[in-house]
């Protein structure tokens, strides 16, 4: 029995760290009804000045406390005044990218600092373990448990006594009505985003004491469980916030002990979707009344498309159909086959994230299912490639949808954490479930691409039926938009309220939209898995989740041919200039970031 | 069922069937009781109008109507079925339809797309009615479009000219325009063109002069009339209170969730307990007059 006292602490302290960035997460919510995605990244940036502070100049502890605080809050402010401000009256899915593209850009900058590889990261701490009841507990512990109470208490102290404090609780009670009352909203959100930012910077620090070890992949895991711990907690609600992140620690540590390490996040994420479920307004929030909607429909930038002469069309269509037959090195040609396989992901992304205003941030997750299916069917059960592709697309759009349905009661930001959270899961499932998936291995020596049993050897054919496959897609999404189906996509996305009192079933056309745009992705996924023969859990990922949305959002939501331009661009075009890929990523969080401020609308135009 | 039920049909002295009604419908948000046990009928082809303060329950009372909210207790039955608690889905299917106080058209639309939202329910070929399959049917049916669903599209895009027609040359010019560039008035017109393309049984039309000017209220005023005229049953909320008093067959009050009085037109006007409930929230004699010009 004294192991579970043991997991009982490890929980209980690994929560507290979980708290930590979750109490900054509900403050930012509570002011701006925002979930900031780039908590992560702070929380990244804490553990790398803790690591410079503590191996490089070696201040002594409660220095480096104070020192990581300070710094990291100041990267809250910046990222407040240059990131969010300018976004202040913009629609209501720009700060949601825009957090995105922060974090992709800080977790970038890390890494290009200190490399991916992971540093040791010293407690300072003596060694030590004290012995408690059944357990042991160390200095460490103890530190953790400090700092969370500590924060708390300061924290409640701010808002409760503290003029700045009351202008918070004030801007999240009603944003409108402080205003009128003179609150200066800037200035709370400045406060808000520096204490969420001091706090979620000590803790990355504190967990990388804790396991010694930091590196880069912290920022995304820390994101993700901080809004677990949120959601779970109610959003926006700081005490719910400590709650939920104890609870995620303890729902970790035990299931932890009952199923081993790497079922750690499958238990946080499964939490994540029953309480999104069961009570999307979380655990500790009594049932309030829903949050007042915006009344118009503002969710995407309006404009009007670019329409694009059918002329102009056809001779993009012709020169890439043609393309092969003149001298082109073969590099250029597998990097827009590249292109056209990261097209159909994105005609899939623009479909759901645009024309339905569904912000998947899960996407890779039905590349990973048409992959994986397409390339188990070939392999064991001998399928034609070809067959085998298209059973990839329909098994991602039927089983993507499947595990999407739980989200379709939500709306906005929450619709991101869920997909985010479902990709996660399907990528923690296909690591687990080693009889069908060969887990960590992967699938190795898939057959190469063929067609009605010739192979497709060489660049140019793959060129082609990649290609091929990409338009054919591309045109049955656009006569799908120009049927009832696309208006009520559209519908749907600009004001479900009104939808729904029109007779749009929100079920039916979200289910309508995975479907068709799961069977693209799917096809996506089940050509590439032919294409590089190995294929594992990491193949897909969320770095190219984030890339399709990229794409989509510089594109223009909802446009087909903006999804193709999109994907050339930024798949294309960092190849051909030699790019290299560390700098890839920061590029394009740049984009996604100047897009958001500068070109909501994206190329092309939203549609 | 503990409301008041006195003064409720008494009013109604045609003895038109019931077509709408509500009984002690009440929904509570928190402490505040913003519906309080409404009872209320409404008979083939009546107008019926809503009045009172802001804040006195009317527009919950439409989300009640219309199921985008849910009652904690009472009943509302459409043409004698018991609808509570019903999808807006649902209830739009079944012939209600409503416009919004604020205005919700699709900003992204084209008025065209708009209004052909309105029709969504009348939709047949394209949605054959077969249990589970039939999504996946409609994605095909959508793609393939095979004559059926073209003529049907066609008959519809033709019938929404014709709704459109009725807004004279407000908005026939504009109908591939998205609905975020239109002006105020036109979108509010836009909303009412889509509430008629579904061909509603009943319709509930939400303050739908809020924000005009006299002569545009007019115009509006007078397609109201014509509606009622072709036979339509509607709900109107509405705070220009000459214009209620030209259209209602009666005027329901109602202050503070509950309704306080109900009749025909000036008999409402003259009810002293109308007259408290407005100046009990601060209007003032005087801008009471200015309201009701002599009608």
């Amino acid at each position: 029995m004294s192991s579970w006292l043991d997991y009982t602490i490890n929980g209980l302290i690994v929560g507290n760290v979980y708290a930590l960035v979750a109490v900054g997460l509900a403050l930012i919510f509570g002011v701006s009804r925002l979930i900031n995605f780039s908590q992560g990244s702070i929380y990244l940036v804490g553990a790398y000045i803790g690591w410079v502070a503590v191996v490089k100049l070696q201040t002594p502890l409660p220095v480096t406390i104070v020192l990581v605080a300070t710094l990291a809050g100041m990267v809250g402010l910046i990222v407040e005044r240059f990131g969010l401000r300018p976004l202040q009256n913009s629609v209501r899915i720009a700060p949601l990218l825009a957090t995105i593209g922060i974090s992709f850009v800080l977790d970038q900058i890390v890494m290009l600092i200190f490399s991916p590889n992971p540093r040791a990261l010293p407690s300072q701490l003596p060694d030590v373990r004290f012995q408690v009841g059944g357990g042991t507990i160390g200095p460490l512990d103890l530190l953790i448990a400090a700092v969370g109470v500590t924060s708390a208490l300061l924290l409640f102290l701010f808002l409760r006594y503290s003029k700045l404090g009351w202008a918070v609780r004030a801007t999240a009670q009603d944003r409108d009505a402080a205003m009128q009352m003179g609150v200066d909203v800037n200035r709370v959100n400045q406060a808000v985003f520096g204490i969420a930012a001091a706090l979620g910077g000590v803790s990355g620090m504190l967990v990388g004491m804790y396991y010694n070890q930091i590196d880069t992949a912290m920022s995304l895991q820390a994101t993700l469980k901080g809004v677990v711990a949120e959601v779970v907690g109610g959003a926006g609600s700081v005490p719910g916030a400590v709650a939920g992140g104890l609870l995620l620690g303890l729902v970790e540590s035990y299931g932890v002990a009952l199923f081993g390490t790497s079922y750690r996040n499958l238990f946080a994420f499964l939490l994540l979707i029953s309480v999104l479920v069961l009570r999307p307004n979380g655990l500790f929030v009594s049932a309030r009344q829903a949050p007042p909607e915006p009344l118009t429909g503002t969710f995407v930038a309006p404009s009007r498309p670019v329409r694009l002469p059918p002329w102009a069309l056809l001779i993009a269509f012709a020169v890439f159909a043609l393309l092969p037959l003149f001298p082109v090195s073969s590099y250029v040609l597998q990097t827009l086959i590249n292109a056209w396989l990261f097209g159909m992901l994105a005609l899939s992304l623009t479909l759901v994230a645009g024309t339905v205003g569904q912000v998947s941030l899960g996407h890779a997750a039905l590349l990973a299912i048409g992959a994986y299916t397409s390339a188990l069917l070939s392999l064991s059960l001998s399928f034609p490639v070809g067959i085998a592709i298209i059973c990839g697309g329909l098994m991602s759009a039927a089983l993507g949808t499947l595990l999407i349905s739980p989200s379709f009661r939500l709306r906005g930001h929450y619709v991101s954490i869920a997909t985010l959270a479902i990709g996660e899961i399907v990528s923690l499932v296909i690591l687990n479930w080693e009889s069908v998936t060969h887990g960590p291995i992967g699938v190795v020596g898939i057959p190469p691409l063929s067609l009605f049993g010739y192979e497709l050897v060489g660049a140019p054919s793959v060129y082609w039926f990649s290609f091929v496959v990409m338009v054919l897609l591309a045109l049955l999404q656009v006569r799908l938009l120009a049927s009832h189906i696309g208006r009520s996509f559209r519908a749907i996305r600009d004001d479900d309220v009104a939808a729904r009192a029109y007779g749009l079933s929100l079920n039916r056309y979200k289910s309508l939209a995975f479907i068709f745009g799961g069977f693209a992705a799917g096809v996506s996924g089940g050509i590439a898995a032919h294409l590089y023969s190995y294929i594992n859990h990491e193949t897909f990922n969320t770095q190219q989740s984030i890339l399709a949305l990229t794409i989509v959002i510089l594109g223009g939501l909802g446009n087909v041919a903006g999804a193709i331009v999109g994907s050339v661009a930024l798949v294309g075009l960092p190849e051909v200039f030699r790019i290299a890929a560390e700098y890839r990523i920061l590029i394009y969080g740049m984009v996604l970031l100047l897009l958001v401020r500068f070109r909501p609308q994206g190329l092309l135009g939203t549609i | 069922m503990a409301g008041p039920i006195e003064a409720s049909a008494s009013a109604s002295g045609a003895a038109d069937p019931v077509f709408l009604s509500l009984r002690g419908l009440t929904r509570r948000f928190g402490g505040l009781t913003a519906v309080d046990a409404i009872d209320l009928d409404l008979g083939e082809g009546e107008l019926v109008s809503i009045i009172g303060p802001n804040g006195a329950g009317k527009t919950t009372l439409f989300n009640l109507v219309t199921g985008l909210d849910r009652p904690d207790a009472g009943e509302v039955r459409l043409d004698r079925e018991v609808i509570t608690g019903l999808s807006p889905e649902t209830l739009a299917s079944r012939g209600i339809a409503r416009t919004f106080q604020l205005g919700r058209v699709f900003g992204n639309l084209s008025v065209m797309d708009n209004v052909l939202i309105g029709a969504h329910t009348r939709l047949r070929a394209v949605k054959p009615a077969v249990p589970l399959i039939g999504p996946l049917l409609e994605l095909v049916l959508a793609l393939v479009r095979p004559y059926s669903v073209k003529s049907e599209e066609e008959r519809l895009r033709e019938e929404v000219r014709g709704i459109l027609a009725r807004f004279g040359d407000r908005l026939l010019p504009r109908i591939d325009q998205p609905a975020y560039s239109l002006s105020y008035a036109n979108r509010r017109r836009v909303e009412i063109a889509r509430a008629l393309a579904l061909a509603p049984r009943l319709l509930l039309l939400d303050e739908p002069t809020a924000g005009m000017n006299p002569s545009e209220t007019a115009e509006m005023q007078a397609l109201i009339a014509e509606l009622k005229a072709e036979g339509l049953t509607i709900l109107l909320i509405e705070h220009k209170l000459d214009m209620v008093m030209r259209l209602s067959d009666r005027v329901v009050v109602m202050d503070e969730g509950r309704k306080i009085a109900e009749g025909v037109g000036e008999d409402v006007r003259k009810d002293p307990k109308v007259i408290e409930a407005y100046l009990g929230h601060g209007l003032s004699q005087a801008a009471m007059d200015e309201r009701e010009p002599a009608a």
